[in-house]
């Protein structure tokens, strides 16, 4: 910021750390302005990325995975796999006889990786103790702030498809 | 402030330590002394000196410390290190031309004289000055110090920095500045300093 500065003036590190307690406190009319100013500016930058990139923004598109053959996980059971890339974990449960329900392993509060818990029928995050409901994803208990992305599934014959994500 | 001011005379000093014992019991650095005790050329002379911060204009101590650290009251009084913000890194030990700032290893934490401050800010004479039969260290109106041989500066040469202080020293009379080089007093075989020993 040297070209705001008067030249011949105190170096800056003497101004802004002053060794006088009396000047910690004291903020001059200039420093405010500046301040201001430039959080504004960069206020109104940010918004206008903001703008620019929910204008030029594309939905994504997801592949289409066999996850599992219909039958292959017993009642209450579990298959992990990766959807939509191998780096993103998901958590297949069979809640029904016909019921099959994936969400994203990955807990919205920091990371940890969920489990299917049989005894309480719900999926834990054992870092932090979050619930979700193995229903719908929602948030039952604990830090998390969002329910849990769920993978959308389709029934092809005698496959389980993923087709895409929500949330 | 209140129209006194400190001064320090090490020709006066006797060795009796007095003022080590009642920097101790100030209640701003309670059990720990914040006075600098010499013995110069020990070998040689029985001479010694006590002095306090001379609190500088321009403290380097302050404007060394990394952490903002120290600071220097409207008062004049620089003093010890905010116990928050300071980080242990010895800067001002090293860089204080006249050696004051000390690093209380126990709390990781520098802590220098800061005048007895609990006191001289009411108007009362720091513990030291209270204490010293010679009046070495002086705590008086500078009518009272005129009396003296010697005449009190402030202003200080080490080397190419210029010091102006606080507390003053006394000098011989015709003495404008006091000037020093400290190369001049790094240590040599034949010329043995013993400092703060017993």
């Amino acid at each position: 910021m040297n070209w705001l500065r008067k030249a011949g003036s105190e170096p800056l590190w003497k101004e802004e750390f002053s060794v006088h307690s009396a000047d910690e406190r004291y903020v001059t009319r200039r420093q405010l302005t500046k301040f201001l100013v430039l959080t504004s500016l960069g206020m109104f930058v940010g918004n206008l990325w903001i703008l620019f990139r929910s204008i030029f923004h594309k939905a994504p598109v997801y592949p289409e995975q066999v996850v599992a053959q219909v039958g292959e996980i017993p009642l209450r059971g579990v298959k992990l796999f990766a959807y939509p890339t191998t780096e993103d974990h998901c958590i297949l449960v069979r809640t029904g006889l016909d019921e099959y329900v994936a969400y994203s392993q990955k807990c919205t509060h920091l990371s940890c990786a969920v489990y299917y818990s049989q005894q309480t029928d719900r999926l834990e995050c054992p870092c932090h103790e979050g619930f979700f409901s193995v229903r719908d994803g929602s948030v039952l208990q604990g830090p998390p702030p969002r329910p849990l992305p769920r993978v959308v599934l389709e029934r092809r014959g005698g496959q389980l498809v993923a087709t895409s994500m929500q949330g | 402030m209140f129209g006194l001011e400190f001064y320090i005379d090490p020709s006066r000093c006797i060795g009796c330590r007095s003022c080590l014992q009642a920097c101790e019991e100030c209640e701003t650095h309670r059990g720990k002394s914040m006075i600098n005790f010499d013995y110069i050329e020990r070998r040689n002379s029985i001479r010694s000196a006590a002095y306090v911060c001379w609190h500088c204009d321009e403290p380097t101590c302050a404007q060394v410390c990394p952490a903002d650290a120290i600071k220097k009251g409207e008062d004049g009084i620089v003093h010890s290190s905010l116990k928050p913000r300071c980080i242990a890194c010895n800067n001002c030990v090293v860089a204080c031309p006249f050696g004051i700032p000390k690093m209380m290893e126990p709390e990781q934490q520098m802590m220098k004289c800061d005048m007895c401050y609990d006191r001289t800010s009411v108007g009362k004479r720091p513990m030291c000055a209270t204490v010293c039969p010679s009046q070495a260290l002086a705590y008086v109106r500078p009518e009272e110090i005129a009396y003296r041989r010697e005449k009190p500066v402030n202003t200080f040469y080490f080397g190419n920095q210029k010091i102006t202080t606080k507390v003053y020293m006394m000098a011989p009379a015709e003495r404008e500045a006091i000037t020093l080089d400290v190369a001049d007093y790094i240590w040599e075989e034949q010329d043995e300093l013993v400092a703060e020993g017993w």
